[in-house]
């Protein structure tokens, strides 16, 4: 199926929208950015996958989205509606966007057996008995599971069956956007391989938009459309996941690349440092004393993210050079864009 | 569950405390029918020596009630106390334990303000003055040492709501949209409980003690028969006539040991599957 | 051929009635690296463990012979024990962040480690622990070593540990999956270390991992397990373009591209064989009941492992012939 950047013939508003947001942890001295003017949109359909380190702030985006850490500046936008607002009809929203966790055995309640895990998320919306049950059993043969672990505690489980229930869990209530935190990183390579399938599918099928936090380039290529790398924090170059493979412009993605193991083994320049949080507190480019192109500009001044080709945006200094000429945006990337 | 069974079966000091403990709620429930009416009422002379006298196995007290009526209708009224004080700690504690772990923030911080108040002051002062401030009885007695118990419970279950929220199933409960109240009693607590279902007995242990020495130093409740008071009246003849000390004395220490035995055994079955 | 560091003949362990290892025959030559890979719950780590016999006297039986130097040390009375590891063998674990003591200076814990093995000053024992942390590639030891381990990166966390493994010059490096919890920059970092370490120290290491990318840059060798048995032994080379047992076949077809190949929108990632058609008996070969080639003489008998090609490529399988094994076309 190839990608449609747009289904409607009017410009539509992006499903989900980040616009500068903020995400500040700790208090007064102690205060760290865990996320700084992170501005993105996704629209139905499609995969934007955020890729990053430990300390990249990406498990923070996704409870950001999620609405289980508070932003400190900026909006985050589900249908053009303001996510912040507290309001009724903003919390029934919320319930459009939904999570798979990373740890599927941590997920489940272990007291619980999994037909109450499923039943309750229904049960609280009021959704009577019967159609309780014959929602649960779509959603399990939706993710290939029999009717018989239903009676069962989730330590019974395998790992892959564990991860299938966190996902019909959240089938359950049709969302329209799945925030996958990790979703297959603490399974087996065989199981990894059928759970991104079954995402595939069940994307294909509902036309999900899937925002997928990653640490895994393997899996990234696979799943994703678009590809934000992350570094302290910041979205540091954002683009189409061909053109980013094709010409990787942040040094630090490529840095990341080079470093995926099975690719032959040969010396890689590496820094010596290694990301920490607390380097965010220096000014300049947060980059910068790992950069092998650093420069005193580099020290001096962030660069901001901005456009350099197709729908890609990066944020170096010395990324800019050739291909501001060649620059085009398409009109998904306005959304992009605007907050920028 | 019948692993869990298997393996309190197989711990020793949980069977040697309940094994313990079940006489003493045999002896509570015979007591009525072995010696029914007040066994403050004066049945024979003063001061029978333990094994004198066939009908007064352990002997009478220097108002000639007999030792072993006092003893096992004291049994009731100990237990009773202890087990209605823990209950209300428990019950207490666990509420704002709970309230505090889970939201955190401003009202944590007042309840573990006030949490740590009742910890400053000392138990037995505190149980003292508000015996001393109300009439002494049971109900007081109970509601007193309710007072001090909570502390342990909520301080337990704070901890153990504020490990538990962070786990990805409470996490998963809040983005699916169930109430702070479900979450709380369905989605934590039943997995908080095994360490304060371990302190409970521990706690009932402390309160049979509590209550004693109160009864010790003329605060128990005057109209009901206490091992503490047993003790307090035996006090004046403890030169001669030792055994009206020993007896309720043994009967205090072997009781809490059994709820130490019982707490500890629990402790170690629960915290083991808490950890498989 | 070149000297072998360690051999193991016959390692079983028995976790109360569970078999984990059942009877594996490998050896590590000397200065090679050799990967031991799997999936969870396939006994490497156990392999690990009984390597330093670690593991548990309590509920634990292990039979067997691992011989390092020529000493069988499942057997060493205690006070050899102690010799054996640091001098002939030491391990390095996955999580560095729980392997190190929180209130003790990283430079003290090295310099316990140095003056338990070796009769040494203090004085001397500082300055060789200075000189461990240089070796290690942490910048500025003098200073460093008297930091703590909470003011370490989870990577030079884990360089601290190499340090205190190869203090007392081990011939052999057991590394028990040891940057799982690193992130992939870091993860490149510590391997290039440990490689050059090999080098530097002329020390075997035994990589343990579930990460077939990774042998497939540093390993000489590799031996896959399942199941506690041996499927498929080679060198690293050999394995990857001539897979021969339908275990390892499966596992390097499941990697998926880290460009081109399927993706969500054009097709599926290779999931492997569905539940096989037999239940796997204790007797046989513990793939079968996932291996869509199972025949009824794969229950009956532990499969011998016998030569499938040029040089030492071993495999454990009856069933699949030599000219069928795929090309690999992964990595």
């Amino acid at each position: 199926m190839p990608h449609v950047l747009s289904s409607s013939p009017v410009c539509p508003l992006p499903l989900l929208s980040f616009e500068n947001v903020e995400v500040v942890y700790g208090q007064a001295r102690e205060r760290r950015k865990a996320l700084d003017r992170v501005s993105f949109a996704i629209e139905a359909g499609e995969t934007l996958a955020l890729v990053g380190e430990s300390g990249s702030g990406k498990s923070t985006l996704a409870k950001a989205a999620i609405g289980l850490v508070p932003i400190s500046s900026g909006t985050i936008r589900l249908d053009g509606v303001d996510l912040a607002q507290r309001h009724r009809s903003v919390r029934a929203l919320r319930s459009r966007m939904q999570m798979v966790f990373q740890d599927s055995g941590s997920a489940l309640n272990p007291l619980q057996t999994i037909q109450r895990i499923l039943e309750t998320p229904l049960k609280i919306r009021g959704v009577p008995r019967p159609e309780r049950l014959a929602r649960i059993a779509e959603a399990l043969e939706q993710v290939n599971l029999p009717t018989s672990i239903l009676t069962r505690y989730p330590h019974a489980l395998s790992g892959g069956q564990k991860q299938r229930v966190g996902i019909a869990r959240v089938l359950l209530l049709k969302p329209e956007i799945l925030v996958l935190d990790e979703p297959v990183s603490s399974l087996d390579i065989s199981m990894q391989a059928q759970v991104l399938n079954l995402l595939a599918d069940l994307q294909d099928r509902h036309r999900f938009a899937y925002l997928f936090i990653s640490h895994d380039m393997r899996s990234v290529n696979f799943l994703s459309d678009r590809v934000a790398v992350l570094y302290l924090g910041r979205i540091v170059e954002l683009a189409d996941r061909a053109a980013l493979q094709a010409n990787p412009l942040h040094p630090y993605t490529r840095l990341l690349f080079e470093s995926i193991p099975g690719q032959g083994r040969r010396h890689i320049e590496l820094p010596s440092t290694e990301a920490s949080g607390t380097e965010t507190a220096n000014t300049g480019c947060r980059f910068h004393k790992r950069c092998p192109l650093v420069t005193s500009l580099c020290r001096e001044i962030e660069p901001n993210l901005h456009v350099t080709g197709h729908d890609h945006f990066v944020a170096c200094h010395h990324a800019q050079t050739e291909q501001v000429a060649s620059a085009r945006v398409s009109r998904r990337a306005v959304n992009d864009l605007r907050a920028i | 569950m019948l692993a869990l069974l298997k393996k309190a079966y197989l711990n020793n000091s949980l069977v040697s405390g309940a094994t313990l403990l079940s006489v003493l709620a045999a002896v509570i429930i015979v007591a009525p029918f072995l010696y029914p009416g007040d066994p403050q009422s004066m049945v024979a002379p003063a001061l029978i020596r333990p094994g004198e006298d066939a009908r007064y196995i352990l002997g009478t007290d220097g108002l000639g009630h007999d030792l072993t009526a006092e003893l096992m209708h004291g049994a009731g009224i100990s237990v009773m106390i202890g087990i209605g004080s823990v209950t209300v700690g428990v019950f207490v504690g666990t509420i704002i334990g709970a309230i505090g772990g889970y939201f955190g923030g401003l009202v944590d911080d007042l309840l573990t303000r006030l949490t740590e108040l009742f910890q400053t002051v000392p138990t037995f002062l505190l149980v003292m003055a508000l015996v001393c401030v109300f009439e002494p009885s049971l109900v007081v007695i109970i509601a007193a040492i309710a007072a001090t118990s909570w502390v342990s419970v909520a301080r337990i279950t704070r901890a153990q709501f504020r490990t538990l929220r962070q786990r990805d199933y409470v996490l998963a409960a809040r983005t699916l949209g169930y109430s702070d109240a479900r979450i709380i009693v369905v989605e934590i607590l039943p997995n908080a409980i095994a360490p304060i279902v371990a302190n409970i007995s521990l706690m009932i242990a402390s309160a049979i003690l509590l209550e004693s020495a109160l009864s010790f130093i003329g605060l128990g409740d005057p109209n009901v028969v206490s091992w503490g008071s047993m003790i307090a009246e035996g006090r004046d003849y403890m030169r001669s006539d030792w055994y009206l000390i020993a007896i309720p004395g043994a009967a205090i220490a072997a009781t809490v040991f059994a709820f130490n035995l019982v707490g500890d055994g629990l402790n170690h079955v629960l915290n083991a599957r808490a950890s498989s | 051929m070149s000297r072998l560091i360690a051999d193991i003949r016959g390692l079983s362990v028995h976790f109360g009635e569970h078999l984990i290892v059942d009877g594996i025959d490998f050896s590590i030559q000397e200065n090679e690296i050799l990967a031991l890979v799997g999936e969870s719950g396939c006994g490497k780590s156990t392999v690990a463990l009984s390597l330093l016999r670690l593991l548990p006297d309590k509920g634990c039986t292990v039979a067997g012979k691992v011989l390092l130097g020529g000493r069988d040390i499942l057997t060493v009375p205690e006070n050899e024990l102690n010799d054996l590891r640091g001098s002939a063998v030491s391990i390095i674990f996955q999580d560095p962040s729980t392997a190190l003591n929180p209130v003790w200076s990283i430079g003290s814990q090295i310099v316990e480690t140095l003056r338990r093995h070796r009769n040494i000053s203090a004085k001397a024992a500082r300055r060789q622990a200075i000189d461990l942390l240089d070796l290690v590639a942490i910048p500025d030891p003098h200073r460093r070593i008297d930091d703590f381990p909470h003011q370490f990166s989870g990577g030079m966390r884990q360089r601290v540990m190499i340090a205190m493994a190869i203090s007392c010059n081990p011939r052999l490096l057991v590394a028990d999956e040891p940057t799982t919890a690193l992130d992939v920059t870091t993860q490149a970092q510590v391997l290039e270390l440990l490689d050059k370490l090999r080098r530097d120290l002329s020390m075997s290491i035994l990589l343990i991992t579930h990460d077939l990318s990774l042998v497939a840059d540093w390993a000489d060798r590799v031996v896959v397990m399942y199941g506690g048995q041996i499927c498929e032994s080679a060198p690293t080379r050999s394995l990857f373009s001539a897979p021969f047992h339908p275990y390892t076949q499966c596992l390097l077809a499941s990697i998926p591209p880290l460009s081109g190949g399927p993706t969500h929108r054009t097709g599926r990632l290779f999931e492997g064989p569905s539940a096989g058609v037999v239940t796997a008996s204790a007797a046989g070969c513990r793939y079968a009941a996932r291996c869509d080639r199972a025949e009824a003489s794969c229950l009956s008998a532990k499969p011998a492992i016998f030569s499938v090609g040029a040089g030492s490529h071993l495999a454990a399988c009856p069933v699949v012939k030599p000219s069928v094994s795929l090309a690999a076309t992964v990595i």
